[in-house]
Parts: structure tokens; sequence; C-alpha cells
């Protein structure tokens, strides 16, 4: 039984986390949910003794009776590895690139003197195959560069599990993961829980993965507990306000009209996008790798399509075609009417037709110029008209930001303020599509429900067409009247957004709703009631 | 924020070394191109603050004037590294994997196999010695050094979104490059560049130490080590002065360089 | 990790060629008429006549290009005009010198700059680290040629430990030759291993804030285990690109320092050959130096892909 009693943390003084309290039972999977910088991965590096510099806990963490806020670092690090486990998010970082995964598993057991080198050796090699990497596929002498991001988060569970350890500490393991993928180290996860009888506290942004997971749950919100309880309970009772607009927020469906005409704005027909794949011999030119295969869609004027796929599928590469960055191998793309060109070959007057709003809101902007020069900047297209600081003005205006918003840096604004922002660059043009490129997949529920309302208020109002680009099955349900399924380079299945989703037609896409967690319906009801 | 001191100390140090320099240029103690044989090999007086050489010349006149040359090498040297590694640089970044790229990545590390020292002795070997020759021998070896770092830190901005935003305006690689990437590398540039400077004084005085750079009578501290060094054993002043001089500067433009990384690269900032 | 050294090996070659035309362009085809350069403004036109044709100047340039190349790939560089003997024998010579004294202060470097850019990092913010980086920036600062001149000062005139030049000889046994390099090395060694620790200081830190480290810490390792077992041959990939550079500035330190301590190596061999105006000594040792870089930059990538398994699988 791990417990957490009146847990309070500082950072150089800034409080993080104040009157944390919680009991994680034995063999039982605690779901920790909050928003961005809400505290839940500090309780967790705090219960690891694993805080930054400068950081002064209260209150207590008893391991087995034992309060781990008064042990000494020697005491901590024969506790870390053997009775807590820990594994984090980004999987692609977590593993030392230049060990091999055995070696990596192996060392769990030598630095805790519990095994010789030759035993830690087979140990590893078992909780690899446990973990579902088996031998004749993944040798231990792999190393993690020869590794998927989910083969990797496997490694990182079975060095965190290799000592059979009370309490398993995973902080959002999945979130950069594919759905697919996701769903399996899920899986693995409740296995090991239910075989080891170990604990698991489980630390994530999304409801629906603790719906599915978790016996107990805690949300928090600025670095305190609002609710906690059982999860059924807690789903269909959510009694703090906090609670319920962050479950409002993640099922959030904007209201939006069906405006979609009859005139095509955009039409792919059997695109073909080719790389050169890497030499893998001297003398040997290999067969160009084909990003995009034979892909045709029809995108009509006021339509929201959607265009979902997993990592690597082919979507960002079929996004910069249709953008006129790179140039197609076969077939072609119309954009009202005309044909798009890749580079210098397409006239700025079909340029200005359509424009991007990029996932990251941090890396979308030029952190040297000021929101006008931002926001400004498609009017390289046009030359600026005599009013460009009364359209900047006005563009910010529409997207809900006020017009002072111009004189700032970007630096100045939060992430949904800069998607914001964003949206305004592509509408400063006035064109015709939008093209999303997983625009709020980096926000918080909340703010991603703000602006999803903007985005369908800004179709109706303007008659735009969106392709929206997301991995997030719900937010394509969401805001989406049609919908395409993108598979290795392929389109496999097509059709009406809710037809899509509820008779899904190609086993990849009923692969891919099976795989996204869900909240139970049954505990939706009281909720819309 | 924490104080600077770093980035203070080695502003003052340097700012001393060129206010030094600005000042010999209308008043230094003694005429340094007059020979008082009489008076040579003195030690520090009221006359001569920091004494003289072995032919009578003032050593601060000689100092002060000898910074010039110093100075003069190494800013030239960094600006002939800048003014051609930046564009190529950039060009790299901008067209990369591509042909030119790959031309201009072999001609760096063709450049690279040739140290600053043996560029000046075939340059010396074939047209005699001369001041230029150490400009030239430390300019063109500084032009792989910023080509790379360019192009390093060009292709990480590359991939960034807003420089997708810019392609899909229309913007071609050119303007990208000045608007986009220059902006959001300079920082590392001018960091880069005090550390050439720095690199470039120890160069050059290196150079006409062995007798490839300023060429007598120009004063230089590479020069008059070369010259104390007969005297070393009756006279190790002559030796001291110019190499403090030579380390005051270059640590100066180190310590600035360390500073203005830390006071620039936010990374290092947060750290803290 | 074959295919690797293949295409390493490759791209050696091609530096190589490529080196060999500058060299070849710079000091036989940019002057003109190499033998009248030679021999100065004054020569005897028929003494021009016959050094052209002992230096073999009479044909195209490609064949001279050729000549020369083939010449040095079996081992020939050509007649020196002062010495009047093979450079080759000259080269073999002063390279018994140049090379200890190379690699003795690349050892003493790497030996002095792991420990302690290994001690500033592991201290980080404490005295000892704050110590390290103030001797360091001081060292960096001072040039290594004037550091030679103040260790003649102390060790030489002052204690009279060592003598202040010349070079023992390696025939009167292996001490002998290593203590008269001993000075020269310490003081090219010394401003090198300033920077090489502050690289290795500044690397390890880097590394450690990367997440490998944090898994680490989260198995049960200690700040200093997480260090050696995971960060050290992490943070190696930066340092051994300092080496490889170091090597080259360490061949024009000694080409300087041999002149201080009155060493007879390649340098005072290369300076000779420019007061004498001799082009085909200066052509042989200049090449001579340019290879090793392009060698040493050679190793140092073989050695990347020793400690990183990402280069070994040959992308």
């Amino acid at each position: 039984m791990i417990s957490l009693q009146a847990l309070t943390l500082a950072i150089h003084g800034t409080p993080i986390l104040s009157d944390v309290s919680l009991d994680i039972p034995q063999g039982q999977i605690f779901g920790l949910v909050g928003e961005s910088g809400s505290g839940k991965s500090m309780t967790a590096l705090a219960l690891m003794q694993l805080l930054p510099s400068g950081s002064a806990v209260g209150g207590h963490v008893l391991v087995d009776d034992t309060d781990v806020l008064t042990m000494t670092e020697s005491e901590m690090c024969a506790l870390r590895g053997n009775d807590i486990g820990m594994i984090f998010q980004e999987p692609m970082t977590a593993l030392n690139p230049v060990q091999t995964i055995g070696d990596q598993v192996a060392e769990t057991m030598l630095i805790h003197g519990k095994a010789s080198k030759s035993e830690a050796a087979v140990i590893a090699r078992k909780m690899l195959d446990r973990v579902g990497l088996p031998a004749n596929k993944f040798p231990s002498s792999r190393y993690p560069h020869e590794l998927s991001g989910g083969q990797r988060q496997r490694v990182c569970i079975a060095m965190a599990i290799a000592l059979r350890p009370k309490l398993l500490i995973a902080d959002e393991p999945t979130t950069a993961l594919d759905v697919t993928t996701q769903a399996q180290i899920l899986d693995l996860l409740r296995e090991l829980v239910a075989e080891e009888n170990m604990s698991l506290l489980l630390i994530t942004h999304d409801l629906a993965v603790v719906a599915g997971m978790a016996d107990h749950v805690a949300v928090m919100r600025r670095g305190e507990l609002v609710e906690q309880g059982p999860t059924e309970q807690l789903f269909k009772t959510m009694t703090h306000p906090y609670t319920k607009q962050l479950f409002e927020a993640s099922s959030h469906q904007p209201d939006r009209a069906d405006d979609a005409q009859e005139t095509p704005i955009l039409e792919v027909k059997n695109a073909i996008r080719e790389y050169v794949a890497p030499r893998t011999k001297l003398f040997h030119r290999p067969a160009p790798f084909r990003a995009v295969n034979d892909v045709s869609f029809t995108l009509m004027r006021g339509e929201s399509l959607g265009l979902v796929g997993e990592s690597g599928c082919g979507k960002s590469t079929l996004t910069r075609a249709i953008l006129g960055l790179d140039p197609l191998q076969g077939g072609e793309i119309h954009l009202a009417g005309e044909p798009v060109l890749a580079g210098e070959h397409m006239p700025a007057s079909l340029r200005q037709k359509v424009q991007i709003v990029f996932q990251d809101p941090y890396g979308s902007f030029n952190p040297r110029h000021k929101v006008q020069r931002l926001v400004m900047e498609p009017f390289h297209l046009t030359k600026a008209p005599e009013n460009a600081r009364n359209r900047v003005a006005k563009a910010l205006e529409t997207v809900g930001m006020k017009a002072e918003a111009m004189d700032r840096y970007i630096h100045e604004f939060s992430g949904g303020q800069r998607q914001r922002i964003a949206i305004a660059r592509a509408l400063i043009l006035r064109p015709d599509l939008i093209v999303l490129d997983e625009a709020v997949s980096a926000l918080d529920v909340s703010i991603r429900a703000q602006i999803l309302d903007l985005l369908a208020d800004l179709q109706t109002r303007l008659g735009l067409s969106y392709l929206f680009i997301s991995h997030d099955l719900t937010v394509v349900r969401a805001i989406t009247d049609r919908v395409l399924v993108m598979q290795t380079g392929q389109i496999v299945e097509q059709g009406q957004t809710e037809q899509v989703f509820t008779a899904p037609k190609h086993p990849y896409t009923q692969q891919l709703l099976n795989a996204a967690p869900q909240i139970p319906d049954d505990w939706l009801e009281t909720k819309h009631a | 924020m924490k104080l600077p001191i770093q980035l203070i100390s080695g502003i003052i140090l340097t700012s001393i070394f060129i206010a030094a320099v600005a000042l010999s240029f209308v008043w230094t103690p003694h005429d340094v191109t007059i020979l008082t044989i009489a008076d040579k090999l003195q030690a520090p007086s009221e006359k001569y603050w920091l004494g003289t050489d072995h032919f009578g010349r003032d050593m601060l006149s000689m100092l002060m004037v000898g910074a010039r040359t110093s100075i003069a090498v190494a800013i030239v040297a960094v600006g002939i590294g800048i003014g051609v590694g930046v564009p190529l640089g950039l060009m790299a970044a901008a067209n990369r994997g591509s042909l030119l790229d790959e031309v201009i990545m072999r001609g760096n590390d063709l450049i690279f196999a040739f140290p600053s020292l043996v560029i000046a002795i075939l340059i010396t070997a074939v047209f005699g010695p001369s001041a230029l020759n150490a400009i030239l021998a430390i300019g063109i070896f500084n032009i792989p050094v910023f080509a790379r770092v360019t192009r390093g830190a060009a292709l990480s901005v590359w991939t960034l979104d807003y420089i997708l935003a810019a392609r899909t305006c229309g913007k071609r690689a050119l303007r990208i490059s000045v608007e986009h990437i220059l902006p959001n590398i300079a920082n590392l540039l001018i960091v880069q560049g005090t550390i050439q400077f720095s690199l470039g004084i120890l160069a050059e005085a290196g150079l006409s130490y062995v007798g490839l750079g300023a060429q007598p009578p120009t004063p230089s501290w590479g020069r008059m080590l070369a010259d104390a060094q007969t005297y070393i054993y009756n006279d190790p002043r002559l030796a001291f002065l110019p190499g403090i001089a030579i380390v005051m500067m270059v640590l100066g433009l180190n310590l600035m360089g360390d500073g203005l990384r830390d006071l620039l690269d936010p990374r290092i900032r947060r750290e803290r | 990790m074959i295919r690797f050294a293949a295409s390493r090996l490759l791209s050696l070659t091609l530096s190589l060629i490529m080196a060999s035309v500058v060299v070849f362009a710079v000091v036989e085809v940019i002057p003109g008429d190499p033998a009248a350069y030679m021999l100065g403004l004054n020569a005897d036109p028929d003494a021009v006549n016959a050094l052209r044709d002992e230096l073999g100047l009479n044909g195209t340039l490609w064949s001279r290009y050729f000549g020369w190349v083939s010449g040095m790939l079996a081992g020939d560089f050509g007649q020196s005009y002062t010495y009047r003997v093979p450079v080759s024998e000259l080269i073999a010579q002063r390279l018994w010198v140049s090379l200890p004294l190379t690699f003795l202060s690349l050892l003493i470097s790497t030996l002095i700059a792991f420990p302690v850019g290994l001690i500033a990092a592991a201290r980080r913010g404490k005295p000892s680290d704050y110590a390290i980086m103030g001797v360091t920036q001081l060292g960096i600062a001072v040039p290594n040629f004037w550091f030679a001149m103040l260790l003649v000062l102390v060790f030489a005139v002052n204690l009279q430990w060592f003598n202040a030049g010349g070079f023992a000889g390696w025939e009167n046994g292996l001490f002998a030759g290593l203590k008269s390099l001993f000075l020269p090395a310490i003081a090219l060694a010394l401003p090198q291993a300033s920077i090489l620790a502050r690289v290795m200081r500044s690397s390890l830190l880097e590394t450690l804030t990367q997440d490998y480290i944090r898994t680490a810490r989260a198995k049960g390792l200690t700040r200093a285990q997480a260090l050696r077992r995971h960060a050290l041959r992490n943070a190696l990939i930066p340092v051994l690109t300092i080496i490889g550079l170091q090597f080259s500035f360490l061949i024009a330190g000694a080409v300087i320092i041999e002149n201080v301590f009155y060493l007879p190596g390649l340098g005072r061999l290369i300076f000779q050959g420019i007061t004498q105006r001799d082009l085909v000594v200066v052509e042989s040792v200049v090449m001579l130096l340019v290879f090793s870089v392009i060698l040493i930059t050679f190793l140092v990538d073989l050695a990347y892909a020793a400690v990183d398994p990402r280069l070994r699988s040959g992308r």
C-alpha cells in the first residue's frame, strides 16, 4: 500500500502541489488525471524523490509505512527500481542510445545486487519476452534505435518491472504513441498488474484512458486534487464542477451547420508521391519509397473533410503536396479548378486560396517577429494592401483576440492564444480552403473545445472548407462531415463521418476504432440526461 | 536575473585593448619608429612605464601599436569567415541533400584539412611573408567553421513549422533564409564570432612569431615575443609583457563569448 | 560497420586527391616557373634550365602532377634542392621528432582533460568546479609558444631540470629522447587540455539532462552511477570531434613549438625550406601534414562508429 498524506511541494518558492492525499491499494490501478501544468507529473517525481533542484517537499509519502521523504539518498536509490518502478512519456529518448536493450534491462538487477551478470542477462531476456519482445525477433543485443516507439516503451516497462516492484508509475505512457500501439501498451500494463499483483499509478490527461483502465481516479487541478473515488462512481456522479468541465470538454461537440455545396474546391486524382530511399548498398539504387500511393478524393466547398491515420501513414506528405510544396510523381491535384504545382510554378493567385494551421503552437511562429508581421506574412502573395494593419486587427478580432495583440511578440501568448493567432494568419487572405494539420492536438481539452467552437463558427460565417488532419478520432468525429482513413499511403476507407464511425467497413478502420479508448456509454447517460 | 559577471569582465577587458588601439592612432607615450639604442633594455621607469626593448623602443607604445596588428588581422579574418562561410552555410541548408550541399560540405572538409598555419606556410612559400598572409590564412580557415555552424543551426530552423508557413506564402529559399533563418541563428553566429576572434588573435601571434605574419618594422605581439626569446636569460620582461597582453586580450574575448552565450541562449538560461 | 568504414575510406581518398591538387596548384602552378622562383631573381638562365630538368618541369601539368603523386605513393618525394638528398630521407629523420611530440602531447592533454572535465561536471557549481573553470579559462587564453618560453625560463634556466632546447636523439635511449620532448609536449598539451576539459564538462552536463539519465535514476542508479554508466559514453561523441580537431591544432602547434626548443622536427625543416625557397621540401612536408590531418579525421569517424551504434548500422 502506497499512501500520500498531505503532500506539498514548492520549487524555488513557487507552490506546485498543495495537500495532495491519496492511497494506492495493492494490486490496483490508480488513475491521476489533469491538464498540463496541473502537477500530476510532479506528484510522481515527488514519490520517487527525483525532483528538480530547489524543491521543498512537505507531508508524508508512505511506502509500506515507511516515509520516503525521511529517507537518505542512498536509501532512495535502493528503493527506486526495486520497490517502485517508473516509465515516462517519451519512449524515443528514454533509453540510452549506445547500450543494448538487454544490458539496460539487466542493469536494474545488477544495480540492486539481485543477480550476477549472467543471471541478470537471463532474467532480462525473460522480462523482454514477458513484455512482448520475443527473442527470435528482438534479441537482447538490439539497440534502441532499431526499435519503434511502442517497442521501446515495452523495453522501458521491462526495465521498470524487472524486480517486481510494489508500485509502477506510468507518466503519460502512451501519449506519444499511435492509437493502436497505445491500446497494446495499455493491455500489457493491465495484464502485468493482474499477474504480478502490483499497483499502478497511471498519470494521464486522457479521461477515456483512465475510464478503461483505472479502479480509482483522482482529478488534479493546479496542484490540488479536486475529486477522487472509484472510477465508475466518479464518472457517474462527478460532484466537482471541474471534473464535469473536463469531461464535457473532452467529448465536446461544436454546433455545426452542414453547408457543403456541390462544387468541389479540392480534387486529388491518383496522387503519387515518392521519396528516394537511402542507399543501403554502395552500387545499388534502391526502389523509391512510395509515401502516397494512388490517393484520390474530392473536397466540396463549405465542407469539412477529415483525414485520419497513424504516424507515417503519409498524411503529412499528402498535405505538403496539396499545399504545393512538394511535386507529385503521378496524378494531379486541382484547387478551385486550377492545377496545383510545386514551388515557384504555382501562381500566387492560386496559393492564396489555401492556407494552413499547424499542430505546434510554439514552432508555428518566428519568435523574432511581432504578431502584426506574423499575421501579415501571407500578404507576400498579394502585396500588402494599404489598410494591412486594419486587416490584421480584423483578423485577430475574428478569432477572438484583441487588436492590441499585434504589437506584441509571440512568446507573450499561451498555447491556445497562439493557435488563434495561427488561424488569424490563415484567414487574412480570405482563403477558400484551410488545412488544419493536427491543429488542436497539442492543446489541453478545455482549450481544444474552445478552438473547435471557433473553427465551427468560422466555417459557418465565412463559408470555409476544411481539410482536418488528425490522429485523434474523437476530434475528427466532432468537426468533420466526411472522413478519409489512410494507411500506408493509401485511402482505405472514406464516407460520411457518422457512418464510418458507427459502421466501419475496412478492417483497419475497425481496428482503429476499437483501439481508441472510450468511456463506457452507460456511464454517460446520467450526464446527458 | 543573475548579473553576468563573465560578460561584464569580458567587455571591460576587451574595451581596454580597443581603447588602447584607438588611442595609439593619436598618441603613444613614445614614437615606436624611432630607435634609441642608448636607452635599450631599460627597466620600467617614469620615462618608460614598461621599460624599453633591445632597440630602445618604449614597450608600452610597442604593445599599443602591436595590438592594432592583432585586432586588425583577427577582425578581417572573422569578417572573411562570416562573409563567405555564412552564405555558404545558408545555401547548403536551404538545399539540403542536393549536389550543392554536398559540394559545399566537401569543400569545407577539404579546407579543414589545412590548418591555418599550413595555409600560411603555403602562401608564404610562394608569395613571401606579410601580414596579409596571416589574414588570408586565418580567414580561409574560418570559412568552414562558420559554414558548418551556420548550416547546422539553419537546418534545425528549417524543420520548424513557421518555415513551412512562409513557404505556403510563396516565399523562396533566399527570402526565407534572410527573413526567418538568419535572425534566428544570429545569436549563435555572434558567439562563434567572438570565439573565432580570440582564436584569430592567438593564431596571428603564432604566425608572426615564426615570421609568417606581420614583418618588421610593423610591431606585433608575436614578433615581439620572437625578438624577446634571445633576451629571455637577461631580461624576461620582454617576453612577459607581450605574452600577458595576448592572454588578457584572449581571456577578455572568451569571457565575453561565454557571457554572451549564457545571455543569448534561452536553453542555458532556463537551466540556471 | 564494414560498409561504414568503406564509405569513410572513400571520402578519405577523395579528400586526399583534392588536397594534393590544391597543394600542387599553389606550389607549382601559381608561381609560374618554380625553378626561376627557387633560384631567385639574379639566377643564371642555364642554372634555371638545369633545375627545370631536375624537377621535371618540362612536362605537361598533368604528367607532372601524376609523376608527383605516383612518386609520393612509392615513397619518393623528390630531391631537396638545398640539401641535395631525397626529401623522403629528410622527412623520415624529422618525423621521429615531430610524431612522438604530437602524440605525447595528445596523450598528456587527454589524460589531464578527461578526469578534470569529469570532476568539474560531477561537482557542478561547487568550488572545485569553479576553480577548474577558472584555470581552464586562463589555459585557453595562453599561446602555447609563449607558455613554452615560460617553461624554459622556469624549468631549464632557473631550476635546470631540463635542457632549454635541442634534441638528445633516440640513439641515446628512450629516456633521454622523452626528456627532451617533455617540456615541448607539456607546452603543447596544457592549453589543449583546457579546451578538452571544458568540452568534456559541458558535454557531460548536456548528457545529464537527457531523458535516459532520468530513466537510469528511476532504476535506482545513484547520480554517480548514472554519470559513469550512461552519461560518459554518450558524452564522448562531441569530445571525439574536438580531439580530432585538436590534432590539427597540435600539428600546427608542434611546428611552432619546435622553433622555441630548437627541435630538429618537421617544423624546422619546413621553415628552412621556406627561407631557402626549397619548394620541393615545402610541398612534401605540407602534403604530409595535410595527410595526417585527413587520416586523423578518418580515425575519429571510425571511433564515432565504435561509440555510437546508430552510425554502425550504416545509415
